[in-house]
């Protein structure tokens, strides 16, 4: 079964001047699969990860999610789909610095509304200790360190339990040990509950030892 | 969605100073919008009450005028004559309305009419030693009067009453009386246009407020005006009409003027000068208000956007993890709105604090006004148009902010 299909992904930009990022990008992601993408800076990962993940629209081609092609949808439709099937993990792993960390973890769950307030909140308390910074729960998110921040993104990823997880270097800020703690809590992922991991790293190990690896330069993918 | 107001909830307190300051834009706009409104309002409605005390809704009187086509005119006109006549004047005329009874029992059957007091006005001169001043006699029936302009209430000595009871008694305003030196018990000789003299006696002093009735006129029975002006007593000069709503004055008195053929006033017409006045001054009110309230709409507009600008990054992060523009939108209205509640209802209460401030001060009109403390209007009406107008100057100043929010691309800012 198939979490993800792209055919033929096109991607420009016109400023400063004309440049494809992304040149005919056709590849399948099953479902529970953890997959590792990698490539020099510049080859275009980031570019692509926002698109598989709905919030970039502007681009050629088309995208399947769940068996469901996603492009051309309406982008409140694309808003919902990110909120329940999709944990986003930024590059540069960002928090609303005016929240408290757990209230950042809930803001997901809050807004699906899947669950009553005080089963999100033990939740969101349970996937914070899964990353070993629940005592961090009610510190401001601007409070914490970079590796801490980090962390939490990672929690808020997961607080829908959504079917794809998509992270942008997520242990880029992390020390080995928690970069081994976040690896094994993917790998669990993929293998207990059947979620779906695409993660940009640079960590070579890493993407040694997860299931597949898609390696890209100039826009196009070299090895899959 | 219980989430986004927490959110806005959040932003608002983490920004708690320019909220406050935002939010005092919209207490002091409507604020001031209700104490402007209710103080010239309260103006207003004092002189329109001081002007109705002493008007009639409705006067009928004969109005002498020249004549437009002359006796020659009528006659020669069949012939091709040409007829120059030169500065018609008006014929000897009386100056009484005929049938002038009739026309009272008539008019009191009206459902729509409250009172009508029938009066013979005439010109006189009041001698007071070898001075004579300038003024007129109003015979009336003292009741039906009262009835129209509360006399009562507005005697300052002696009773109405005492009209009937004593001989040739007056009534005399105040100025008058205080020109001509006199008290309650003097007797006073005044002069008819054609001569006659007559003593009367003042059994009681009023006051209307209002200089040209208070230093000119005196009220008598009817009977003893039109003895002095050897008149029978069917001669009546005015009709004076008091109705139950006095906006209904204008359509009644065109009914009247095909009734009567007579020249019909209602005090509108007689008043147009004030009422034009009372406009303006709404007019400005009104103007001066509404661009307070529109400054505070600037403030939120100008909060908003800061906010926005500020929170860029967050509106992205918010987005990225499933938030529509429509969420966003929302969030940001909520602030707007909370500011506008907020605001809106302070500057009520703000508002309803200083126009009671403002109606204990104590104000001189010199006499002219039965007032001792400004006229401050308490109407209802508006405290309502102040919070509602407050409350779409919010909407519309946040509503722009807000779109601009709802349609920020996350992947642009994230990006970096
Ligand atoms: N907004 C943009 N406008 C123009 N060019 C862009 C824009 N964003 C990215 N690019 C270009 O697209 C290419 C791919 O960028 P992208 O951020 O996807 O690289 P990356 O593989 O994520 O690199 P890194 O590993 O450093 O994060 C780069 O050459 C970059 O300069
Ligand atoms: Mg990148």
């Amino acid at each position: 079964m198939l979490a993800l299909k792209t055919q033929h992904i096109n991607k420009y930009f016109y400023e400063p001047v004309a440049f494809q990022a992304l040149k005919d990008l056709s590849f399948e992601v099953k479902k529970g699969e953890f997959l590792s993408l990698v490539g020099k800076s510049g080859c275009g990962k980031s570019t692509l990860l926002y698109i598989l993940s709905t919030m970039d629209t502007d681009y050629e081609g088309t995208l399947e999610i769940n068996g469901e092609i996603l492009t051309g949808k309406h982008y409140n439709e694309l808003a919902h789909f990110r909120n329940e099937h999709i944990g986003f993990v930024f590059q540069f792993h960002y928090l609303l610095p005016e929240f408290t960390v757990l209230q950042n973890v809930m803001m997901p769950a809050l807004k699906l509304a899947r669950y009553q307030r005080s089963e999100i909140e033990d939740r969101a308390y349970a996937k914070l200790k899964l990353l070993g910074i629940e005592a961090q729960a009610g510190k401001k998110a601007s409070k914490l360190s970079g590796g801490q921040q980090q962390r939490v993104a990672i929690a808020r990823a997961l607080i829908n339990d959504p079917a794809i997880i998509m992270g942008d270097e997520p242990t880029g800020n992390l020390d080995s040990a928690n970069t081994q703690v976040v690896f094994e809590i993917f790998r669990e992922l993929t293998t207990k509950y059947q979620q779906t991991i695409i993660a940009v790293t640079h960590d070579d190990e890493f993407a040694r030892n997860s299931d597949r690896i898609i390696e890209m330069k100039d826009g196009i993918i070299i090895r899959q | 969605m219980k989430i986004l107001f927490e959110i806005a909830k959040t932003q608002m307190l983490s920004r708690s100073r320019q909220t406050l300051i935002a939010t005092l834009g919209v207490t002091f706009g409507i604020g001031m919008f209700i104490v402007l409104v209710s103080f010239m309002t309260g103006v207003n409605i004092l002189l329109e009450e001081t002007m109705l005390s002493a008007t009639p809704h409705i006067r009928i009187y004969n109005d002498i005028a020249v004549q437009k086509t002359s006796i020659v005119n009528e006659y020669a006109q069949t012939q091709n004559n040409i007829n120059l006549i030169h500065h018609i004047k008006p014929k000897n005329e009386k100056r009484n309305l005929k049938n002038g009874l009739l026309m009272v029992e008539n008019i009191s059957k009206d459902a729509e009419v409250l009172g009508v007091s029938p009066q013979v006005s005439t010109q006189v001169f009041y001698n007071f030693g070898p001075i004579q001043m300038n003024g007129n006699i109003v015979g009336v029936n003292i009741f039906a009067e009262d009835k129209l302009f509360d006399l009562k209430s507005k005697m300052q000595a002696g009773k109405i009453e005492n009209l009937l009871t004593a001989h040739d008694a007056i009534l005399m305003g105040t100025g008058l009386a205080k020109k001509l030196n006199l008290n309650v018990g003097d007797k006073v000789t005044v002069s008819t246009p054609d001569g006659t003299l007559k003593l009367l006696q003042v059994v009681g002093i009023f006051k209307y407020g209002i200089g040209a009735i208070d230093d000119f006129r005196s009220y008598a029975n009817i009977a003893t005006v039109q003895k002095i002006l050897k008149e029978d007593t069917r001669y009546i000069t005015d009709i004076n009409i008091k109705l139950k709503d006095y906006y209904q004055a204008k359509s009644i008195a065109k009914e009247y003027a095909q009734k009567f053929d007579y020249k019909i006033e209602d005090w509108e017409t007689a008043n147009a000068t004030i009422l034009v006045s009372f406009t303006l001054r709404n007019i400005i009110t009104y103007a001066t208000s509404l661009t307070l309230l529109i400054v505070a709409g600037f403030g939120i507009y100008n909060i908003l956007n800061m906010t926005i600008y500020e929170k860029m990054r967050d509106i992205a992060i918010l987005k990225a993890q499933g938030f529509a523009g429509r969420d966003v939108l929302g969030i940001f209205m909520i602030q707007a709105l909370t500011i506008g509640i907020l605001g809106g209802f302070s500057g009520i209460l703000i508002g309803f604090l200083l126009s009671l401030w403002i109606s204990t001060i104590p104000f001189d009109s010199g006499g002219f006004l039965a007032m001792d403390t400004f006229p401050v209007n308490f109407s209802p009406r508006y405290y309502i148009i102040g919070l509602v107008f407050g409350l779409l100057t919010t909407t519309f100043a946040g509503y722009f902010p807000a779109r601009r929010a709802s349609k920020i691309d996350p992947v642009e800012i994230l990006r970096g």
